[in-house]
């Protein structure tokens, strides 16, 4: 018992004949920055999934502070301060950045349909807690310029960062990041550096993102996990996973 | 009240509760009162105390339009000490030099971005003890000792009140009129900047003098969103408000500023001409992607304004039909339009810097916006000619205000002489001598006559106007001028100066020239792809030959026409030294820089290749290289110019 706020243990995920993860181990500290990398299919998308609820696992245990499960369930994840983000954005087009941060807050919302409907006093009162709340989050992120546009109409990183916003309205202890910067050019990239690592050092909430960009990773990350075919490689600090020859070989290829 | 600490503690003792300022935040307005405003300012000042800032001394001041800001400006003044605001958007390096030449010690940074400067260039200010930052975000693991908070520091400033709760107002009361109220650092089209000192004497003469002419009152409210470090924002954010009790505000971030000007309305209201050509560029682009119906109210409608609108607003007659059409135009354009633009309110609006283009110019005055034009510097306290209401045109600045007297040299330099002059250039009196004579009189640079109704014209900054080899007069600023006013011209710089022609380097408006390519269904990968079409060639030749159509109608700049041009493959940047902080021009720069396209505007090369180095916005550098066609443009002989116009 370190002071881990999330430990998987010797996970297997098959899909029919396909394994995605072999008996994979790892924890996650307490703020820390924890980056999953690897080839593609490697595993890593399986992984996340695996501890946000969605692929459930046939074998191996996740502990959450001091809970064990077996696997994991959306809601349940969510509940236990798990939030994430996706590959492909996932926020609602037509609805303006402020509405979609603030469906993020849906699970800390106390009040019932009637009360809302009739819009009575604790519905009010709640509904600006939610809504300071948010705004707190768009002066975060640097969007309040477009508080009121509508998601479908942003460019790709702007999106990316609104999506980070309604993740955060969760308040979550745990941040799983699909690759944050997936088809982002270098400015952009620079900005979600930036943000993501305010986020942990501001807020204190723990990281555990994927990634493609090699430098990201290495300038962003406390430790990172390898992943090859389903399988753990390597884990330790940038530095020392950098010199790994596993890693390498897995990078660059090798002849058997 | 001759001191604006002084200034602030009556305006919160007469209109304690009145707004002083509003800062959106967290998407809501906050508002402090002038009681508010005056208690703030006490306590920092007796924090400044405390850490033993003494008359005499400066403060830097780094950020955007924030209250705190502000508040570090009074702080520094209740103390007799000095506030330097320097530009938020400068390069650290940049920075580097007026800390220096000010000898300054403390400073105010807004963020971390601003912290992040001063400690770049710390090695060569090592004089810069202390830094106080506004918002602590990012600056957690910063453990540089010289580092403070906001609120830290007004934690000083309330144990120092308690100890002696006199403290700052007895400060307060040994301010004089004739003491050093701020110090501005010109940008400098030329050499190194000046640091201008001015006191509060000449601050709040000035402002009081505009204050009465437009009887400004406390029911005012403008938008502060030009950088603090500008003069004629701090006039309009800080001297005027202390003279006359208006309300400021500040917009939540630099890209809210349209939406925040729309929910503020302000009723004063002062921007260089650019911000004007940029609201109307992004009215055209908006209104050619409007449906049919749209477009052709719009159309109609503003053919009208462009008739009468302007006569109704100086007071002139107009007919019965004409004034129900513009009455109905007000109703359907003119009133959504200027509500669009934040300026249903507006009462005055000003506009000065730079000379404005007169069909921008008159944009807005036909739709009822009461914009004028104003003449003034850094040196002259802003205020030396205003155009009253009813005698705005578009060529001229207007008659000198009340108390400036002006005067010229046989070159035609503009001479000014006003209770609003500068002290002096910091540590700087041989260019102080220079630019103020023994008699008073302040050369301003720029060349240019009074009109016969008494009103100011400026031709050109006075070392620019020069003469073409066969003698006549080559205006380049003019010239660029003219070329600007197209929408599709960002920038342009003129070289003729003792050459027989002219040619012109041009930077096309990106924002227009896209949307005008998007129309025709042009592809291209960036600006430079765009700016080498042969299409947006031919657009820019139209542009520059009717302006050549319009100098040969003028005798004397008939022969400085354009005869050749090319577009830039980059932008004009003030990060790459071509531009000043203000955006002017920095000819002489660019013929150097770019020594070999000039020279290929005066052969008959019909390309030139350059190579460049880029300066990407983290500090590094790489190198890029293009093919630039060149150009010629029709000229017109000046007699044939009458017959065709």
């Amino acid at each position: 018992m370190s002071d881990a706020l999330l430990e998987v243990r010797n996970v297997s995920l098959a899909f029919g004949g396909v394994r995605a993860l072999s008996e994979v181990s790892f924890d996650v500290r307490r703020r820390e920055v924890r980056a999953i990398i690897g080839p593609n299919g490697a595993g890593k998308s399986s992984m996340l999934n695996v501890l946000n609820g969605v692929y459930h696992p046939q074998q191996g245990t996740i502990r959450v502070e001091n809970l064990e499960f077996r696997d994991m369930d959306p809601h349940r994840a969510a509940s236990l301060g798990i939030a994430r983000t996706f590959q492909n954005i996932a926020l609602f087009k037509g609805m303006t950045v402020l509405d979609n941060i603030m469906t993020g807050r849906n699970l800390k919302m106390r009040c019932n349909f009637l009360q809302q409907a009739l819009w009575l006093g604790p519905a009010r009162r709640e509904e600006l807690q939610h809504r300071r709340a948010v705004e707190e989050i768009i002066d975060f992120l640097e969007i309040q310029h477009i508080r009121r546009t509508p998601v479908g109409r942003l460019p790709y990183g702007l999106q990316k960062r609104v999506e980070l916003g309604r993740a955060l309205a969760a308040e979550p202890k745990v941040l799983l990041l699909d690759e944050p910067m997936a088809g982002m050019n270098l400015e952009e990239k620079r900005d979600m550096c930036r943000f993501v690592l305010d986020v942990n050092d501001q807020l204190g909430t723990t990281i555990v993102l994927i990634e493609h960009d090699m430098g990201v990773v290495m300038d962003i990350s406390d430790r990172v996990v390898v992943l090859d075919y389903g399988r753990k490689i390597a884990d330790g600090t940038p530095g020392e996973v950098r010199g790994n020859q596993k890693v390498i070989d897995a990078y660059l290829g090798v002849t058997h | 009240m001759d001191t604006f600490p002084k200034l602030l503690m009556r305006h919160a003792r007469e209109r304690g509760a009145r707004p002083a300022i509003r800062e959106k935040d967290r998407g809501i307005w906050q508002t402090w009162t002038w009681r508010q405003f005056a208690d703030e300012v006490r306590l920092l000042a007796a924090a400044l105390a405390a850490e033993g800032f003494k008359r005499g001394d400066h403060l830097a001041l780094i950020g955007d339009n924030r209250p705190r800001i502000y508040a570090g400006v009074c702080a520094a003044q209740c103390l007799g000490g000095i506030p330097v605001p320097l530009y938020q958007d400068a390069v650290a390096t940049e920075m580097s030099f007026p800390i220096q030449n000010a000898e300054i010690a403390y400073a105010l940074a807004e963020d971390q971005e601003q912290v992040d400067k001063l400690l770049e260039i710390q090695a060569q200010c090592p004089g810069l003890r202390r830094i106080y930052y506004d918002d602590p975000r990012g600056l957690r693991h910063y453990d540089q000792p010289q580092l403070m908070s906001y609120e830290k520091l007004l934690e000083l400033g309330q144990a120092a009140l308690a100890r002696n709760p006199g403290l700052v107002d007895e400060e307060i009361a040994k301010g004089l009129g004739n003491d050093t109220a701020a110090m501005f650092f010109t940008s400098g089209t030329t050499g190194v900047p000046k640091g201008v000192v001015l006191t509060h004497d000449a601050l709040i003469d000035r402002s009081r003098a505009v204050a009465e002419m437009e009887r400004l009152g406390d029911e005012d409210v403008v938008l502060a969103f030009m950088p603090p470090a500008w003069i004629g924002q701090n006039i309009f954010s800080y001297a005027q408000p202390m003279v006359a009790g208006y309300c400021i505000c500040c917009p939540e971030s630099p890209e809210t500023v349209v939406n925040d000007m729309r929910e503020i309305a302000p009723t004063y209201y002062f921007a260089p001409p650019r911000v004007f050509e940029a609201l109307l560029t992004q009215v055209s682009v908006r209104m050619e992607d409007a449906g049919a119906l749209k477009r052709w109210l719009y159309k109609y409608f503003m053919a009208v304004a462009k008739r009468v609108g302007t006569k109704l607003l100086e007071g002139q007659k107009v007919n019965f039909l004409e004034r129900l059409k513009y009455g109905l135009g007000d109703l359907v354009v003119y009133g959504p339009l200027r509500n669009v633009l934040g300026m249903s309110n507006v009462r005055i609006a000003y506009t000065g810097g730079e000379a404005i283009g007169p069909d921008l110019f008159s944009f807005y005055r036909s739709l009822g916006i009461n914009l004028k034009q104003l003449y003034g510097s850094t040196e002259t306290s802003v205020f030396v000619c205003v155009q009253p209401d009813g005698q705005a045109k578009a060529d001229t600045v207007g008659p000198a205000v009340a108390g400036v007297e002006l005067g010229f040299t046989p070159q035609r330099e503009l001479l000014i002489r006003s209770p609003g002059l500068f002290k002096e250039y910091y540590k700087n009196p041989e260019a102080t001598r220079e630019a103020k004579d023994a008699e008073g009189w302040f050369h301003t640079g720029d060349a240019g006559y009074v009109d016969r109704d008494g009103h100011l014209r400026i031709i050109d900054r006075a070392k620019d106007v020069g003469k073409l080899a066969d003698g006549t007069l080559f205006a380049p600023k003019y010239l660029e001028n003219k070329l600007k006013f197209f929408p599709y011209i960002k920038e342009a710089v003129a070289f003729g100066a003792d050459r027989d022609r002219v040619g012109a380097f041009v930077n096309i408006d990106m924002d227009a020239v896209s949307n005008w390519a998007e129309k025709r269904n042009l592809a291209y990968s960036g600006y430079t792809d765009l700016a080498q079409h042969d299409a947006v060639y031919e657009l820019v030749a139209g542009c520059i030959e009717q302006a050549n159509a319009d100098l040969a109608r003028e005798p004397e700049l008939a022969n400085s026409q354009i005869h050749r041009f090319l577009i830039l493959h980059k932008e004009l940047d003030a990060d790459d030294g071509e531009l000043t902080r203000t955006r002017k021009v920095r000819r002489s720069f660019i013929a150097e820089r770019y020594g070999s396209l000039v020279d290929a505007l005066y052969n008959d090369q019909e390309t030139v290749h350059v190579e460049a180095q880029v300066r990407y916005e983290d500090g590094r550098t790489g190198t890029f290289s293009a093919d630039l066609k060149i150009r010629e443009a029709r000229t017109f002989a000046p007699a044939a110019a009458k017959s065709a116009a």
